[in-house]
Order: C-alpha cells, then sequence, then structure tokens
C-alpha cells in the first residue's frame, strides 16, 4: 500500500512539473509530444481449493497475488497530421502459493513457493484521420523465476466510409522459455543445493479479428475472434499425476494445442442513468475443451460524475480429454494430468465497482481524473473460491 | 481435429456476422450525435481496471481469448 502511495504521489508530481499546456480551441494541432494519460492499476488476489495439480489434483490451492501495473500514453501529430501514440507499460506481480511448496517439500524456498513476476511492454501506433485508418506495433516481456516470455505484435484497423464501423486484425507471437523443475522424487540428485535446470521452449502464434458496429445512438456492438496456435512443452513440469496402480509420474500433454474463440460484445445506453454491457464468447479447442462465457455489466449514473457498477460473469467448459482425477489415469494413458483449471465445472464471478470522474480533480487534484475502485467474488462448483480488489488511478 | 472445431464454431460466428451485417444497415450517426456512444463506460473493451480480472480468468479456466486481451505467454503455473 506504502508503494502504492509513493509512486502515485510521483506520478503526481510528474504532472504537476509538466506544464505545458496543448490544448487551443482553434483547431490546430501541436506537433509536441505530450501525455496523455498515465495508469496505475494495483490489485489484490487471493484463492483457495483443494485440487493442487502439484500435488496430482488433491492438497490446498491457496494463493495470494498482488499486482500493480503503469502505463504511460504519449501522443504527438507529424506534418501530415497524422496522430502517434507511443505507450510504455510496467508490471510488477508478486505471489505467495502454498502448493508450490511441494515440489520439494524439504526446501520451502523453493521454485515458486513465492515469486516475482515482471513484465515491461512498449508500443506504436500512427492513425491517419483521412484515411480513417491505424497502424501499430508492439513488444513485451514477462519474467519469473522459472517462467521467460518475449512477446511481439502488430496490428491494423480501418474505420467504414461513415465511421460507424470499424475492422482490426492483428498477429501476436509468444516465444516463451521455462526451466524445467520436477517434483523432488524425480531429481537425479534430490539433496543437490543449486540444481540446474533444463530448459524447454514453447510458442504461441495468434491472430485477432474483430468488427464495431454503431447501430444507432445509444447501442454499439463488436464481434471477436481469435485463432490460436500453441506448439511446444505445452504441459507443466511439476505438475503431478498418480496413476490407478499408484505410481507418480509428471504431468505429459501433447505438444501442440489450437483454439478459438469468438466473442460479441454488446453496450447499450439505456436513458440517461443506465448501460448496459453485455458480452458473450465461446471457446474451442483440439484437447476437447469447449466452453461458453456470459457476462453482463450494468453500470448506473449516480451522477455524471459518479457511477456504480455491479456485475456478474457466467463460465462453464467441458475437461480436456486428457483430465482424470487423482489416482484415475492408467498406463494405457498416452497423455495425463489431473489439473482441474481442465477438468470439467461451472463458476460464478459477481461483484461491483464504483468509479469517481470529477471535473475538477478526484479529491480536489487536478491531475488526478479518475479513481476506480472494484471488487470480485469468484466460485467454482469444484470447491475453488477467489477474490480480488482492483484499483485504478488515472492521471491526465 | 482442426475442422471439428470450425465446425463447432462455425455456427456462432454465422450467426454473430449475420446479426451485425443486419444491423449494419441502420441509421447512420452524425458525430455530434455520439455522446453517449463516446461515454467512458460504453467503451468496446475491457477497462484497464479489469486486467487483472482477465490474467487471473486465464489462469484458472481452460478457455480463453477473443477478449482483446493476451493470447498468450506467462506461464499461469502458480
Amino acid at each position: 500500500m506504502k508503494r502504492i502511495f509513493f509512486t502515485a504521489a510521483a506520478m503526481f508530481a510528474l504532472l504537476q512539473s509538466y506544464s505545458q499546456n496543448n490544448d487551443d480551441s482553434t483547431g490546430f494541432k501541436s506537433r509536441k509530444l505530450k501525455i496523455e494519460e498515465i495508469n496505475l492499476v494495483s490489485s489484490y488476489y487471493n484463492q483457495d481449493g483443494n485440487n493442487s495439480s502439484v500435488t496430482g489434483g488433491t492438497g490446498t490451492e491457496k494463493l495470494t497475488d498482488i499486482s500493480s501495473v503503469i502505463d504511460i500514453k504519449l501522443t504527438r501529430y507529424d506534418i501530415k497530421l497524422r496522430k502517434h501514440t507511443f505507450t510504455g507499460e510496467l508490471g510488477v506481480d508478486h505471489y505467495t502459493s502454498a502448493s508450490s511448496d511441494k515440489i520439494d517439500p524439504k526446501n520451502i524456498s523453493s521454485a515458486s513457493h513465492a515469486d516475482t513476476r515482471i513484465y515491461p511492454a512498449i508500443s506504436w501506433s500512427v492513425e491517419n484521420e483521412k484515411k480513417s485508418t491505424t497502424f501499430g506495433i508492439g513488444l513485451s516481456s514477462s519474467t519469473e523465476y522459472d517462467y521467460q516470455s518475449f512477446g511481439a505484435n502488430i496490428n491494423f484497423s480501418k474505420k467504414t466510409k461513415n465511421k460507424s464501423g470499424e475492422f482490426s486484425a492483428g498477429f501476436q507471437a509468444y516465444i516463451d522459455n521455462l526451466k524445467l523443475i520436477a517434483p523432488i522424487e524425480f531429481r537425479a540428485n534430490p539433496n543437490e543445493k543449486n540444481p540446474h535446470y533444463a530448459t524447454t521452449g514453447r510458442n504461441t502464434f495468434s491472430g485477432s479479428f474483430s468488427y464495431s458496429q454503431i447501430i444507432n445512438k445509444s447501442l454499439q456492438l463488436m464481434l471477436l475472434a481469435d485463432v490460436v496456435q500453441q506448439q511446444g512443452y505445452l504441459s507443466l513440469p511439476f505438475h503431478r499425476v498418480y496413476f490407478t496402480d499408484g505410481s507418480i509420474h509428471q504431468e505429459n500433454l501433447p505438444g501442440r494445442r489450437f483454439k478459438i474463440p469468438l466473442g460479441f460484445r454488446a453496450n447499450y445506453f439505456a436513458g440517461d442513468k443506465f448501460i448496459v454491457k453485455a458480452y458473450y464468447r465461446f471457446y474451442a479447442d483440439d484437447w476437447g475443451l469447449n466452453s461458453h462465457t456470459a457476462n453482463i455489466e450494468v453500470p448506473v449514473k449516480i451522477t455524471p460524475f459518479l457511477s456504480v457498477s455491479p456485475f456478474y460473469r457466467y463460465y462453464n467448459q467441458s475437461a480436456i480429454k486428457y483430465f482424470a482425477p487423482y489416482g484415475m489415469h492408467t498406463a494405457q494413458d498416452q497423455y495425463y494430468t489431473s489439473n482441474y483449471d481442465m477438468s470439467k465445472f461451472n463458476s460464478n464471478f459477481f461483484g461491483g465497482g464504483i468509479r469517481i470522474a470529477p471535473p475538477t480533480g478526484v479529491f480536489g487534484i487536478q491531475r488526478l481524473s479518475v479513481l476506480e475502485l472494484r471488487y470480485g467474488h469468484y466460485t467454482k462448483n469444484i470447491g475453488m473460491n477467489a477474490n480480488i480488489f482492483s484499483m485504478n488511478l488515472k492521471f491526465k | 481435429m482442426k475442422q471439428r472445431i470450425i465446425n463447432a464454431a462455425m455456427p456462432v460466428a454465422f450467426a454473430c456476422f449475420i446479426s451485425t451485417v443486419l444491423f449494419a444497415s441502420c441509421t447512420t450517426v452524425k458525430e455530434y450525435q455520439k455522446n453517449k456512444l463516446n461515454d467512458s463506460e460504453m467503451i468496446l473493451g475491457n477497462r484497464k481496471i479489469e486486467k487483472t480480472e482477465l490474467n487471473f480468468q486465464s489462469y484458472r479456466e481452460g478457455g480463453s481469448g477473443a477478449n482483446s486481451g493476451k493470447t498468450g505467454g506467462g506461464c499461469g503455473c502458480n
């Protein structure tokens, strides 16, 4: 909390020192680089359950995660009046996981019992208002003790002639590398103090497409579709699987996975105070998992600058064909896992948020334009539950 | 197998596409009429504050994507 406070104070000081005013009323667009906005998002997440994959589908899933992400968005216009947007983002997660101690029960400081993930990202986009097109590229990375990921993306969008519709297409690639940290009983030398872990790769390539359409003054829709191909080592080496004969194995999943998620959004402004935001997603992959997600959120504008947003999300999925509970896999199975995140279940997620955006700034601080708080409670019908509390501070 | 997934996804995609095309024939909304559409709560995407929610959901559930978020990277092992 102290860290969040100091980060917010530092950003405020930075913005106060940025005294140049780029606003004008003549239609002239300043070509100087200016700060568009700075966002700080922090969250606290905890979960509990009794189906940990590390212990073969039984045992505690207790986990806490504290996350902070700061991003800055800068814009400038070039000589042809094209708008260039630069964004930089830095995220830090710190989590503690009770089940990860069970990778090596003798050594509580084993990999992942508590870890910090750092994930920076940068992007650039250029918008041509005359042609109604936007082109952008981005780079990202994510680093934790046993996992390293590098990502790159490219995207393009174009509005329709009457500017009521927009088509977007993007391509993302993630090149990941993970350490093969086996449960203690699988190690050649279980007593080694600083073992050297072999590494292996996992790559993800995806295409993302969307089309949004304004229907009338109060309603807009969006269609989304992704095509995702993963290849490489898609198991996790410290997930145990117990067979019917009592033998223990490391999770073993196929080296390829193909996914198609399709989504649909509709936002409707009802009257002057109510907004209805609906979302539906269908998902299918070649591991046999199908899922449906439905989400509804109804922001209510108490005043033009204060709104509350109750939300509800329902999710269900079928199990992948390689899943079986503790002690149920047999030697005939080529692929096997007891990861309950891949089992058949349904989940409910509900909560609410409050958003304050007064024209004079939050708490009278001119540069602090938005304060948003949000809480959600998540339950699975297989005995897992979680809570998440998030906060967003937006500075302009 | 890919064909099976495509076959399963096709009716959903087709229904969404047709409904959008039908709706697309609606009236053109002028810029000065977009005050409700431009409201910050009407954004057709995820808000910043939902970022960590989407992260934990992608870790704890088998299905993910089609929400303008990340489609890969990171371990999800914790």
